[in-house]
């Protein structure tokens, strides 16, 4: 780094990072908190969903996608299952009923 | 009763070490009985930071296992006489501690000392939870980073749940946060979490804080607790955090960047001693 650059850097800097690892911190030690005191529900809920889900339509395991972020105010946990497409048998029915 | 302190803080390479040592040496230098224990079973170092590291024949292991009495094991330091050190394993794992041979031998050497302290090893696996589990107080070494923050919270946890206090449901272990590392210049450019960060988010009363300083690894280098280093910031910083903890009311000092030096000293160099 030039001489110069000391007056460069001092302007354009990036705006400093020790706030980030604050607000970082301070979410995820309010999520790690209230896990110690609390076994983390989230294993056995997406479970229990996923169960609820399969009473009504065949779904393959490996088609469910969970993602959670947990944020300051508000945490989003998204569950995306992919349903199959229709049913083998009505699907062969029609194949029946066509020829 | 001898106090038995763990100095802890989850995360590895933090300063335990050479808090340990310095905490032992300052409390024997007041006049105070005082072993160090090292619970890093495996990866033995406080020898070598307390400088007797040719003087260790027997360890804490050797104690547990009934190879060894406690008296053969103990290490009197030869610069201050209040002061001894109880070496760990350097050859056996942490398996070969056990929560019965750890009590007895601190149950023995409560009857001699007046403080026993504990150098716990990183992690919250077993060595660490049996240097933490007989404490009465901890001092929790964090630097100011997000990750050692992080584990700080953590080891607070389990000292909250996993300790013989609170296993017992009495008096909770008397925490205090050690804040080590701590660099001035960068905190205030905004580049460090900040000392009122770290307390903020750990909340735990502060015993001290101690700078990042060359006279750290100097210390290392001879063997000799960096609080016998009167030159040194970080041995003043660690006398004060002693002088603290054992009731005296000393204001924080090391804590503002150097103004000394002036704009050319901090252009060109000119480190902490
Ligand atoms: N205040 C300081 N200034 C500069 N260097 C330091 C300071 N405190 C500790 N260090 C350095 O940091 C390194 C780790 O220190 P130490 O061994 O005490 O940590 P530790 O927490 O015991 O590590 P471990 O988890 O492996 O047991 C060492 O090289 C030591 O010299
Ligand atoms: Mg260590």
């Amino acid at each position: 780094m030039s001489w110069l650059d000391f007056f460069r850097t001092r302007k354009q800097a990036d705006p400093p990072s020790a706030s980030q690892a604050k607000e970082r911190l301070q979410i995820v030690l309010a999520h790690e908190r209230i896990g110690r005191t609390r076994e983390d529900f989230l294993p056995r809920l997406q479970q229990e969903l996923v169960a609820v889900v399969a009473r009504y339509v065949a779904i393959d395991p490996g088609k469910v996608n969970i993602n959670l972020d947990r944020g300051g105010d508000m945490s989003t946990l998204e569950i995306e299952i992919e349903l199959p497409g229709p049913p083998q048998e009505v699907k062969l029915q029609r194949a029946a009923a066509a020829g | 009763m001898a106090q038995v302190i763990v100095v802890t803080s989850g995360k590895g390479g933090v300063g335990k070490t050479t808090t340990s040592a310095a905490f032992a040496t300052g409390l024997a230098l007041r006049g105070k009985k005082t072993v160090v224990i090292d619970f890093d079973v495996g990866l033995r170092n406080l020898d070598l930071i307390m400088g007797v590291e040719r003087r260790v024949v027997f360890d804490i292991v050797n104690v547990i296992q009934g190879e060894a009495r406690l008296n053969q094991a103990l290490i009197r330091d030869k610069r201050v006489d209040t002061l001894s050190i109880l070496p760990a394993s350097q050859t056996r794992d942490k398996d070969a501690l056990t929560k019965e041979g750890v009590q007895k031998v601190i149950e023995e050497l409560s009857a001699d000392f007046d403080y026993i302290l504990c150098d716990s090893p990183a992690g919250i696996e077993k060595g660490a939870l049996l240097a933490l589990y007989f404490a009465d107080q901890a001092i929790v070494v964090t630097n100011p980073e997000v990750s050692s923050v992080r584990d700080s919270d953590r080891i607070l946890g389990v000292l909250q749940s996993k300790s013989k206090r609170s296993e017992e449901k009495r008096e909770k272990v008397k925490e205090h946060l050690l804040v080590t590392r701590f660099d001035p210049v960068r905190a205030e450019r905004g580049e460090m979490l900040k000392l009122e960060d770290v307390r903020e988010i750990l909340a735990i009363p502060l015993l001290g804080v101690v700078p990042e300083s060359e006279s750290v690894l100097r210390a290392s280098n001879t063997g000799t607790p960096v609080i016998m280093d009167r030159e040194s910031v970080a041995g003043q910083a660690y006398s004060d955090a002693v002088g603290r903890f054992l009731g005296e009311e000393l204001p924080h000092r090391f804590l503002e960047p150097e103004r000394k030096g002036g704009l050319f000293k901090r252009l060109f160099g000119g480190r902490a001693a």
